[in-house]
C-alpha cells in the first residue's frame, strides 16, 4: 500500500471525496514512518479543504503547505513558494491534493517543469454518485478536462464511490464497474477501492485495486 | 430517481431548472460560487440563459425584466451581493414580479468573512430594502430540503406574484449531501395576464411598474400589497418540531444550526434534560403561533434562540413567546458555529437559574 511514486497527484470532480483520500493516504504514508508533505493546491472551493486539518496532519509529523496567506478560510489563488520545497526535496513523500474541476487543475500547470523531470502519480478519484462522473462517457470527459487544464497525464483511477454517512455496499460496487468500465476504454489501473472501515470485511475479494479502509475526517459541523 | 451526491449551490440550481427556470443572473461571489458556475454549464444546453452581469445590481435589474416578461428566472449572491441588489430587490416587490433570489449568506458586516452566518436575517426578513414590503423567505436545512423548497419556491412565486428568498448559508451552499430530484407537486397557478409579452394589438398595453405619483394611489398600493401579505400569512407558514412535547427548553433555530441543536438536544436528553426545537421553514411569515402554542406548555421554562449572528431572530421568538416565557440568545457570528457543547452548556445554565 502506498508505494506510488514519490509525487502523487490527486485529482477528481469536488465531491468525488478527493480530499478524504489525500488526507487519510497522508495519514497512511506517515504511519508507514515515511516523511511526508501534504500541499493543498485547492484554490477553487472555500470550504472542506486539507488545510483544515492541520492541526491533526502536523500532530502526526506530516508537513502541510497550502496557501501562503494566513488562516485556512480565505479564497485567494495565493499558493506558497514553499511547495517547490517539497517538488525538489526527493526526500519527501508527497502528496498534492488538486482542486475538484478544470478550473482547479489548472494550478497544478505552472508546476509542470517538475512532472516532466519525475515520474509521478496521477490519481483520478471517481465517485459514481456524483452527476458529472456518474457514466463512462462522463467521467472519461471530466477527467480529460483536468488533464488538458493541469497539463498531466492520468496514471490510475481510484473508486471512492460513496453517498457521504449514507454510504452502502452497493454503492462501492457500482463504482467499481464504472471504474473498471473506465479503465477497460483507457488503458488505466484501478489502484484503490476507498471504503469507510465498516466495510472492508464486506467487500469481494480480488477486486481491481487495494482496498483503502479510511476514518472521515472532512465533518459537517454538525457531525462531529 | 436513486440518489446521488450533490453540493448544495449545484443542487439549488438544477433544481430551479427542473422547476422550469430558463433565465439567471448573476454576479460571482464565495460562497455561492458554483449556482451560476452550473448555470454557466446548463443554460445553453436546455435553450436557457445565463448571463454574468456587470455588477450585481445590473444582475437584478436583468431579473426585473425577465420576471416583468413572465419568465421564470433566478439570481444567486452572498450578502454583500444581496445588499447591492436591495434596490432591485424592493422594485420587484413594488411590481409584484414573481422571482427567486437565492441568499447563501456569509460573516458580516462589510466585507466580513466567506464562511458560514445567518446574519442577513433582518435583512431577508424586515425589508432589506426601502418601503412596506415582504419576501417570502424559505429556509432549508439539507441539500434535499433546498432542493424541494427551490422547486416550489418558482409556484409561490407565481401563486402572489411576490419575490421568493431562499436564505441558506455558506455551510448550504458548500456541502455535500444525499440528494433525490423528486417529482414536486405543482400548484394550480393563474395566468400571467400582467405580464408585457406584446399586445399582438389585441389589447391595451401591460405596464409594469412600482411608481405611483398619486399618494393616494401609492397608498392604495400599499393597501393592497398588505391584503396579499395578510393572505400569505395565513397560507405559508411551515415550521418543523422536535421534541417540543414535555420539554423544559425550547430551541428556536433555523436552517443548518438546527442541526446542530439537534445534537445538543440529543446530548442533553442523555443527561435527563429535555430539550426540544422549533425549526422555522418560513422565516417570514414567521411560526409565531408554534412559539406562542409552546410558550403556553406548563413543561416549557424558557426559550433559547441559537443562531449564527448576533442574535436577530430572538426578536421573533419574543413576539411569538410575548412575554410568557423567558427568550435566551446563544450564537456565534461572522463566519464562527455554535457547537453543540456550547448550546448545551448555556442551556444547562438557563434551566439551573444561573442567569
Amino acid at each position: 500500500m502506498f508505494n506510488d511514486k514519490r509525487l502523487r497527484i490527486i485529482t477528481g470532480h469536488y465531491g468525488s471525496g478527493k480530499t478524504e483520500f489525500a488526507v487519510n493516504y497522508a495519514f497512511g504514508l506517515a504511519e508507514a514512518g515515511k516523511k511526508t508533505a501534504i500541499v493543498d493546491l485547492d484554490i477553487v472551493n472555500p470550504y472542506f479543504r486539507s488545510r483544515e486539518k492541520e492541526p491533526l496532519l502536523t500532530e502526526k509529523g506530516i508537513r502541510v503547505i497550502s496557501s501562503s496567506i494566513k488562516g485556512i478560510s480565505g479564497d485567494l489563488p495565493a499558493l506558497s513558494p514553499e511547495i517547490y520545497s517539497v517538488l525538489q526535496d526527493t526526500s519527501y513523500e508527497v502528496v498534492l491534493d488538486v482542486g475538484g474541476d478544470k478550473v482547479g487543475a489548472r494550478a497544478l500547470g505552472r508546476y509542470h517543469e517538475y512532472f516532466d523531470r519525475e515520474p509521478y502519480d496521477m490519481f483520478f478519484v471517481v465517485n459514481a454518485n456524483r452527476h458529472q462522473t456518474n457514466t463512462v462517457d462522463g467521467a472519461i470527459s471530466y477527467l480529460r478536462s483536468i488533464e488538458d487544464s493541469s497539463m498531466q497525464k492520468v496514471t490510475a483511477l481510484v473508486n471512492n464511490t460513496h453517498l457521504c454517512g449514507n454510504t452502502t455496499l452497493e454503492d462501492i460496487m457500482k463504482g467499481q464497474k464504472l471504474c473498471e468500465d473506465v479503465s477497460t476504454v483507457l488503458g488505466l489501473p484501478i489502484k484503490y477501492v476507498v471504503a469507510e472501515k465498516r466495510f472492508v470485511d464486506l467487500l469481494p475479494k480480488g477486486l481491481h485495486g487495494e482496498v483503502l479502509p479510511i476514518n472521515i475526517y472532512m465533518k459537517k459541523p454538525w457531525e462531529d | 430517481m436513486a440518489k446521488e451526491l450533490w453540493k448544495g449551490n449545484e443542487a439549488v440550481a438544477e433544481a430551479a431548472i427542473k422547476a422550469g427556470c430558463r433565465f439567471f443572473f448573476g454576479y460571482p461571489i464565495t460562497p455561492q460560487n458554483e449556482i451560476p458556475e452550473y448555470m454557466a454549464m446548463k443554460m445553453p444546453q436546455i435553450d436557457g440563459c445565463f448571463l454574468q452581469a456587470e455588477s450585481e445590481v445590473a444582475a437584478i435589474n436583468m431579473v426585473y425584466g425577465a420576471a416583468g416578461a413572465g419568465a421564470r428566472v433566478m439570481t444567486s449572491s452572498s450578502s454583500p451581493g444581496i445588499s447591492l441588489k436591495q434596490e432591485g430587490i424592493t422594485y420587484i416587490a413594488g411590481a409584484e414580479l414573481p422571482c427567486v433570489i437565492v441568499n447563501m449568506v456569509r460573516g458580516g458586516p462589510g466585507l466580513g468573512s466567506i464562511q458560514p452566518a445567518q446574519s442577513d436575517y433582518f435583512q431577508a426578513c424586515k425589508g432589506g430594502g426601502h418601503g412596506d414590503y415582504r419576501l417570502i423567505v424559505l429556509a432549508p436545512a439539507s441539500v434535499q430540503e433546498a432542493v424541494d423548497l427551490v422547486q416550489e419556491a418558482f409556484d409561490i412565486a407565481d401563486q402572489y406574484r411576490n419575490p421568493v428568498m431562499i436564505l441558506g448559508d455558506g455551510m448550504m451552499g458548500q456541502m455535500m449531501e444525499p440528494v433525490e430530484f423528486k417529482e414536486v407537486k405543482k400548484r394550480s397557478l393563474p395566468e400571467k395576464t400582467w405580464a408585457t409579452v406584446g399586445t399582438k394589438g389585441k389589447r391595451k398595453p401591460n405596464v409594469v411598474n412600482s411608481l405611483y405619483i398619486d399618494a393616494a394611489d401609492c397608498h392604495n398600493h400599499n393597501v393592497d400589497l398588505f391584503k396579499k401579505y395578510a393572505e400569505i400569512e395565513k397560507n405559508e407558514v411551515r415550521v418543523d418540531t422536535y421534541n417540543v412535547e414535555n420539554a423544559e427548553i425550547v430551541f428556536v433555530a433555523y436552517g443548518t444550526t438546527a442541526r446542530i441543536v439537534k445534537n445538543a438536544i440529543n446530548s442533553l436528553a442523555k443527561e435527563g434534560i429535555k430539550a426540544g426545537l422549533i425549526r422555522p421553514v418560513t422565516l417570514w411569515p414567521y411560526p409565531y403561533k408554534a412559539i406562542e402554542e409552546a410558550a403556553e406548555k406548563a413543561s416549557v421554562k424558557a426559550f433559547m434562540s441559537v443562531e449564527m449572528s448576533m442574535g436577530q431572530m430572538v426578536e421573533d421568538v419574543k413576539l411569538g413567546a410575548n412575554g410568557k416565557k423567558p427568550v435566551y440568545f446563544y450564537g456565534k457570528a461572522g463566519g464562527a458555529f455554535p457547537t453543540p457543547k456550547g448550546i448545551a452548556e448555556e442551556a444547562k445554565k438557563i434551566l439551573g437559574g444561573a442567569k
